[in-house]
């Protein structure tokens, strides 16, 4: 499946010089990757171009875009994507966010509650239910890599990723990538400990989606993330862990799809 | 030359190495039994203690939950020989500063320590090891701008002296800083960096007169980074007069089969294990290092030296063991091929070995091996002007 038009263009976000990418035509919706950014070549993306012109901002520190010092966790991020829309004329639009791009998005919800008309959250970071003793998302930096990728992935075969395939520039994006994310969740680690308070402020029709697998980040976790959402709508997907889309594309298509339209 | 004794005071009472994933970070506490743990605290402080009657140096160093090194406080055993000591100069190497996170804590214990041993002391800072992050939770992407904000606040603090000053940087604020006491030094005690690969950070040291050290690598690669410190040496008119400082492990002997078995129990050290996790963690080296990573080029900076042959680490300059007088030739050897060094840092303890056997070898060394390089001419500055 090819998509149908993709404009990849640089844009400047109080200073900072970010890539952005718009593929397809139709009404506005805003996609935040993950942050391995392993959304960025799924079929999911020319689906939803068929119907969407889909935005696709790389955070500072990601992919191509740069990342200044001052930048220093998702609060910021969401700041910077609030002048994007702004930037591109756009208000009351569709979003969706996977993992620290739901946390992203999120936030943003939370800062303009006027600025989405939808919002879908996968697998979404950003909260700490527990008090301090409890360990509300694994650990995916002081745990072995063989347990961090049996919590990611249901089939933990589909997150091996060959990089001895990839050339010098794609295996930079993906070392930046594994920095950035560091940089800015480390500590708190995978929370905005003012997040759980503002959740009430989004007004956006929401829906929550959790892979049944998903060991960094369980669905009572997601369930939990929905319940603090007014009016959310949770839904789970079997025989997937933390990216649902990727391992069971067509049960997630089945969900997202009828909400976004 | 300057010589100095070195343990990291291991806690080598462990179960056996292979029934173990880690030494480091996450090896259970249970594993330790502090009677033993008293008993070899005070064995090591007598072995500096020993170690200062024979003329030789001191050197500390600290970490974290980890039973290769239970110094946790290298402040505090340094407070401890400056006042049990007499004679050595007493070196932290270093302070964790990035990991700390109150550089004026430290300006102040440095301080006291300067005071007590009456001006022997030199402060070294460290970035910290990839593992230490963990024990301190702190961001592995920014430890580089934290030791350097954290050093620069410390000098500052040391050198005002009419009252407070205000401070709101990156990682610390404080509004009325004023330190009391300030060092017995004058403008302050040297200061020590250690590195293994960053050559801007190094230079950044040279130029700012500081003592550069590095532990344990290839002689080659050793003379690269003292090629790089030389070239950019300032001289800032600190005591000591900056220099470059180099750790191998020394074993001397009566015998070569003493100096062998010495040697390979030495190794304890290089032998330790921790899980792969805490080797990288994100963002502590460059993107570029973390490509070369990914292609499995590069698996973290100890590595390289684990499970060698002592031959092998010998040829390197990584160990050095013999009698006196072949660990006298081996030590001009390294001299030479790196293109000359101020500091010899000896570890001369690791692992299992036992006091009596630590003890004869540091003799050895102060009564028969130090006498031939004392006078190796310091190493001069190459390139004054690069740096001004």
């Amino acid at each position: 499946m090819t998509i149908a038009t993709t404009d990849r263009r640089r844009i400047e976000l109080a200073g900072i010089d970010i890539e952005l990418a718009l593929h397809g035509e139709g009404r506005p919706l805003l996609l935040l990757s993950s942050e391995e950014q392993l959304e960025q070549d799924l079929p999911l993306i020319a689906d939803l171009a068929r119907r969407h012109q889909v935005i696709v901002p790389s955070a500072p520190g990601f992919g191509r875009s740069d990342r200044p010092d001052w930048i220093s966790n998702p609060d910021d991020i969401a700041y910077l994507y609030l002048e994007l829309l702004d930037k591109l004329d756009l208000q009351g639009i569709a979003a969706i966010g996977f993992s620290l791009g739901g946390w992203i998005a999120t936030e943003m919800a939370t800062k303009n509650p006027a600025v989405f008309s939808k919002l879908a959250l996968v697998s979404a970071y950003g909260i700490k239910f527990g008090g301090p003793y409890d360990v509300d998302i694994q650990d995916m930096w002081t745990s072995h890599p063989d347990k961090v990728a049996a919590w990611k992935w249901h089939d933990a075969d589909k997150g091996k990723r060959d990089f001895l395939s990839m050339d010098d520039d794609a295996l930079g994006i993906v070392a930046r990538n594994t920095e950035s994310f560091a940089r800015f969740c480390w500590d708190p680690y995978m929370h905005n400990p003012k997040l759980k308070r503002r959740l009430h402020r989004i007004k956006a029709p929401t829906l929550v989606i959790w892979g049944e697998n998903d060991g960094l980040t369980s669905p009572v976790y997601g369930k939990a993330y929905a319940d603090l959402i007014p009016g959310a709508r949770f839904e789970s997907i079997a025989a997937a862990g933390h990216y649902p889309h990727i391992e069971q594309p067509d049960a997630f298509g089945k969900i997202l799809h009828p909400f976004l339209d | 030359m300057y010589a100095w004794h070195f343990t990291e005071m291991p806690y080598p009472h462990l179960p056996p190495l292979e029934t173990l994933s880690t030494m480091r970070v996450s090896l259970a506490s249970k594993h330790y039994d502090p009677r033993l743990g008293a008993d070899l605290y005070n064995r090591y402080f007598d072995e500096y203690m020993i170690a200062d009657d024979l003329g030789l140096n001191l050197l500390l160093n600290e970490h974290h939950q980890t039973a290769t090194c239970i110094d946790v406080a290298a402040p505090l055993s340094a407070a401890i020989l400056a006042r049990q000591t007499r004679k050595g100069r007493i070196c932290i190497l270093g302070n964790p500063i990035a990991n700390r996170g109150d550089p004026i804590r430290i300006a102040e214990e440095m301080a006291m320590i300067d005071c007590i041993s009456r001006g022997r002391l030199d402060v070294g800072f460290v970035r910290g090891v990839p593992y230490e992050i963990f024990a301190a939770n702190t961001n592995p992407t920014q430890t580089v701008e934290r030791l350097w904000e954290g050093i620069d606040l410390v000098a500052k603090a040391w050198t005002s002296t009419e009252g407070p000053f205000n401070f709101e940087g990156r990682f610390t604020h404080k509004r009325a800083i004023n330190l009391w006491p300030r060092p017995y030094q004058t403008p302050h005690p040297a200061i020590w960096l250690t590195g293994s690969s960053d050559l801007d950070n190094i230079k950044r040291a040279a130029a700012r007169g500081f003592v550069f050290a590095t532990f344990l690598q290839p002689h080659a690669k050793v003379k690269w980074m003292f090629d790089g410190y030389r070239s950019a040496f300032h001289d800032t008119g600190l005591p000591g007069g900056g220099g470059t400082a180099y750790m191998p492990l020394v074993f001397t002997a009566d015998s070569d089969a003493e100096a062998e078995a010495g040697a390979r129990e030495l190794t304890w050290y290089l032998d330790a294990k921790s899980e792969p996790q805490y080797r990288n963690p994100p963002g502590y080296v460059t993107v570029d290092f973390n490509v070369q990573a990914l292609k499995g080029a590069f698996s973290g900076r100890s590595e390289a030296m684990r499970k060698q042959s002592i031959e092998f680490l010998k040829e390197q300059g990584v160990l050095i063991y013999g009698k006196p007088d072949d660990v006298a030739q081996q030590i001009k050897r390294l001299y030479d091929l790196v293109g000359g060094f101020d500091h010899l840092l000896m570890m001369q303890q690791a692992g299992y070995m036992s006091h009596e056997r630590t003890v004869r070898s540091m003799t050895l060394f102060a009564k028969e091996v130090y006498p031939q390089i004392l006078d190796l001419p310091r190493t001069k500055p190459l390139n004054v002007a690069a740096a001004e």
